[in-house]
């Protein structure tokens, strides 16, 4: 009966385990795939919102404008036909509201009833015109063409100089300087944060005797715990205020600010790290250096740190791992500005900041939403990479140690 | 006129004597071993010549050791430059992650030697001096980790050697080491014997017997005879030593 019981625990407990393991690596593939289904998305759709129109004149010998053009007519950069392949002619723009220039309300109708015929009409008269409109206006014997609008590529998605998902009336999601702001911003941290950081572990593993160590190994790595909205805070009002001042901008909200905020976000992970890797040096090695008369930092520059030089490097690309995640410090420090960086001190907005501010703001299911899904799966990838990298070279330091 | 003296040395790991009144003088080309049980202080000892224990935090040392004539413990005495004339080879192989070629020429370039010719002779010089120039030649640039376990040793033996120092501590060199590869370092030490001063920590007494002309037995942090080797393993004059050698204790 005993020997039955036992059994049966060993059983039971085995099954637990086992379940447990099954769910978390079933939950962690079920956010993967949820990630990448919605992600995907974008590319089946269209730029401009469903449910809404673009028409020209039946006349006009345009068939085709990409989302880029759609923006700059609306937005009047382009005026004239013959800039996107038609006749030279310049554009009339017709947006839903400006149909009171051609009709009076009662034509229109008290219930729009006869708004559908008043728009084809006034797409029929007018062979220079675009009309933007909702489908539920248009007319069953609409007498202007439809506009065809290829669904969104890869290329002008990855390409794409412009971030406005909520433009009207095509949507403009390249995501190319938000990919830059992000890479951008996580250099400049790990440029200030790498230097300060070797330098703090080498002193600590080094020089640092036992007793100052044992309070600055605790301290740092209480650096990691503090939230990362005290980090934001901390960002905002002492060195945005600051980075304005010295340089003197208009706004202190720069990518300087974020690469430094996020710089002392990621100095925790780079100094235990390295530290570590530093420590883990074989002391016969330190001392076989010292006792062929090398000078402390000939054995430290000479032997120590290209011993853990692996350890270094994983700490490093684990920080910049941390900064290229890192959301809400980066939002509250770095500006939003969705343009490409190209100096330190211009705003920058990175990806996850983006989804962040507007995720809350994007329709479930649409355009909007589908391309910040896009964007979780691009930072999926690129922390994917590092962590892989990672991973590379702590076992090739394996290899080497044998 | 002796190479190296040490006159009434104590030695101390915080409050724990390690070494008590050790006298003893070195005669300069000679192998001396020092013999004895685990933890009975003869490493302590001997990584007193060139200031090893010096990186072990909480040590003290009482009593003069004296290398050519001057005081290594003296205020002013540029440590860098005693370990240059100093030189120590390890327990375990222990070369650098370097090249076989930067193995060896470390110990000259850390002493400020750039010349490119003169590192490329003294390399292969020392090389060849510790008999591992044929086995090596051809892959100089890779990395000592491909090296067996006897080969990293004379490596290790050779960088010591570049620098030419005048004395070689060796701390158990042969420990980690199969019988072949044992041997070899063991002829290697009585050809060193020419041109260096050499003090050998071991815990193998026929090695002690094969390759000394003069042996310490160290017994708790007290030097309990000293006599040359044949003395010492023939004709004893204190019981503990012969118990020792005999392998009746420790």
């Amino acid at each position: 009966m005993k020997t039955f019981y036992k059994k049966f625990s060993e059983k039971f407990i085995e099954g637990l385990l086992l379940l447990s393991s099954t769910i978390t690596t079933l939950t962690v593939l079920l956010i993967v795939v949820f990630l990448f289904k919605e992600g995907l998305g974008v590319f089946n759709q269209k730029p401009v919102e469903e449910g809404f129109v673009i028409a020209l004149n039946k006349q006009n010998p345009v068939n085709k404008l990409s989302s880029a053009q759609l923006k700059n007519i609306f937005d009047q950069n382009i005026t004239n036909w013959i800039e996107v392949g038609g006749k030279k002619d310049s554009i009339i723009l017709f947006r839903m509201e400006d149909i009171t220039n051609y009709y009076s309300e009662e034509q229109i109708g008290e219930q729009y009833e006869n708004l559908p015929q008043c728009i084809s009409k006034v797409v029929d008269s007018l062979p220079n015109i675009i009309a933007f409109f909702s489908t539920k206006y248009l007319d069953k014997n609409f007498q202007g063409k439809q506009l065809d609008i290829d669904k969104i590529s890869f290329k002008e998605f990855f390409s794409g100089k412009e971030w406005f998902p909520t433009a009207q009336p095509s949507a403009q999601l390249g995501v190319l300087p938000l990919i830059l702001g992000t890479l951008w911003v996580s250099l400049g941290a790990i440029l200030l944060a790498l230097p300060l950081g070797l330098a703090a572990a080498i002193y600590m593993s080094e020089i640092a005797n036992e007793n100052v160590r044992k309070i600055m190994k605790p301290l740092i790595e209480l650096l990691a715990g503090i939230p990362s909205v005290v980090y934001g805070f901390f960002g905002l009002v002492i060195i945005v205020p600051l980075i304005q001042k010295t340089f003197d901008l208009p706004v202190g909200e720069t990518g300087l600010a974020g690469s430094i905020v996020l710089g002392i976000m990621a100095l925790p992970t780079i100094i235990t790290i390295s530290e570590d890797a530093m420590r883990n040096t074989p002391r016969a090695m330190k001392e076989a250096s010292l006792a062929l008369g090398a000078s402390k930092w000939q054995t430290i520059y000479k032997v120590v740190v290209p011993y853990s030089i692996s350890g270094i490097t994983a700490g490093a690309i684990l920080g910049i791992g941390r900064a290229i995640g890192e959301t809400m410090a980066v939002l509250m420090v770095t500006g939003n500005a969705a343009v490409i960086p190209h100096t330190i001190l211009e705003p920058v907005r990175t990806i996850p900041a983006t989804i962040a501010a507007e995720l809350g703001e994007a329709s479930n299911g649409g355009l909007h939403y589908k391309a910040l899904f896009a964007l979780g799966c691009i930072l999926f990838i690129i922390t994917l990479i590092i962590n892989l990298t990672v991973e590379y070279i702590s076992n090739r330091k394996k290899y080497n140690n044998r | 006129m002796y190479k190296i003296e040490s006159k009434n040395v104590d030695f101390f790991y915080g409050p724990s004597q390690a070494l008590k009144n050790i006298n003893l003088a070195i005669k300069p080309n000679t192998v001396t071993a020092l013999i004895g049980p685990s933890g009975c202080g003869k490493s302590t000892y001997l990584r007193l010549f060139n200031r090893m224990n010096d990186l072990i935090d909480n040590t003290k040392i009482a009593g003069q050791v004296i290398i050519d004539g001057d005081d290594i413990y003296a205020k002013g005495v540029n440590v860098d430059s005693l370990r240059k004339k100093v030189g120590m080879v390890f327990q375990k192989p222990n070369p650098f992650p370097k090249t076989i070629f930067e193995n060896v020429a470390y110990g000259l370039r850390v002493n400020g030697i750039t010349d490119k010719k003169f590192i490329e002779e003294r390399v292969e010089e020392t090389i060849k001096q510790v008999v591992l120039w044929d086995e090596v030649k051809d892959k100089l640039k890779k990395s000592a980790f491909e090296l067996s376990g006897g080969q990293q040793q004379r490596l290790c033996i050779a960088r010591a050697l570049a620098i030419q120092p005048s004395i070689i501590l060796m701390d158990e060199p042969t420990s980690a080491l199969d019988p072949i590869s044992t041997s070899k370092v063991e002829e290697l030490i009585y050809e060193l014997k020419t041109k260096y001063t050499i003090v050998i920590v071991t815990h193998n007494m026929q090695q002690a017997g094969r390759v000394s002309d003069t042996t310490a037995f160290f017994y708790m942090g007290e030097l309990i005879e000293y006599d040359t080797t044949k003395t010492i393993f023939t004709n004893p004059k204190v019981e503990r030593t012969q118990n020792y050698i005999t392998g009746r204790f420790g």
